[in-house]
């Protein structure tokens, strides 16, 4: 795995063929859940666009009519960063300015939002006896697949972090 | 006042009595723990959001992370979810509520 590291002004990250095609592939469906697929009883959605008043459906639901569409596109534009930055072949390096840096990381937190949602991540979820048990059953089944990109995306996320908290 | 006696009708659209803000209890931003959100990330946008040092930013995350939930902002409702909002656009669970 890549780790995030800065030169000058940027941050910078070699990415192997396999982190390219996994981040294409989570920021386009990231992208897809917010246009096509978008659907309010999606768990998902329901994540990345809280209700403000938990005990106010109305209330909520007024305040979502306001604001929801700028909050889907500023979440779209995040995505497309990602998509936006990515090495056109296999391989290669992402470099990111300051902006492009922010956009990432929300970005990545999003994704890992939304599979957290569909991987059942708890409090006090173990990744790696979670992973383990899930090889147990099945080395190739879909859920190894999520739980390993999960994984990463959270490793990719905090590497960033902390060049940019430095 | 004479003359004769109106029947006492509430006018239509008169503001229920709880949107009357009342100054003795602002209104507040609530973040709620996460399984999912880095502590890393989520003291970065305390940092980023309100201008709060690494310290109080720790401290934020910390209250939230091990008391299940924090108050991050207090002020006019306006204010308040606009503050919710904007931890929404970083991905953060909030919520606005009254003292």
């Amino acid at each position: 795995m890549s780790m995030f590291r800065r030169q000058g002004d940027r941050y910078v990250v070699s990415l192997a063929p396999d982190e390219v095609r996994v981040l294409r592939k989570v920021a386009s469906e990231v992208v897809g859940l917010l246009t096509d697929g978008f659907d309010h009883t999606d768990p998902v959605v329901g994540r990345l666009f809280p209700d403000i008043y938990p005990e106010d459906p109305a209330n909520s639901a007024d305040f979502r009519r306001y604001t929801e569409g700028d909050l889907k596109t500023a979440k779209i534009d995040q995505a497309g960063a990602i998509l936006a930055a990515l090495p056109d072949g296999a391989g290669g390096e992402v470099r990111l300015d300051a902006e492009a840096a922010e956009a990432w990381l929300r970005a990545l937190n999003d994704a890992r939002l939304a599979m957290g949602v569909r991987l059942e991540i708890r409090d006090g979820t173990d990744l790696g006896a979670e992973l383990d048990e899930a090889m147990l059953v099945d080395p190739g089944s879909s859920r190894v697949f999520q739980l390993s990109v999960y994984a990463y995306l959270g490793y990719l996320q905090e590497s960033l972090l902390n060049v940019m908290l430095d | 006042m004479g003359g004769m006696a109106a029947p006492q009708v509430a006018p239509v659209g008169t503001p229920a009595t709880d949107e009357v803000p009342a100054p003795d209890r602002p209104w507040v931003t609530i973040v709620w723990d996460d399984p999912v959100n880095l502590m890393t990330y989520v003291t970065w946008v305390f940092q980023k959001l309100f201008g709060y040092s690494r310290e109080k930013a720790e401290e934020l995350m910390l209250d939230v992370h091990h008391k299940g939930r924090a108050v991050v902002s207090s002020g006019a409702r306006e204010r308040m979810e606009h503050d919710a909002s904007q931890l929404h656009a970083y991905g953060l669970w909030a919520t606005v509520d009254r003292l």
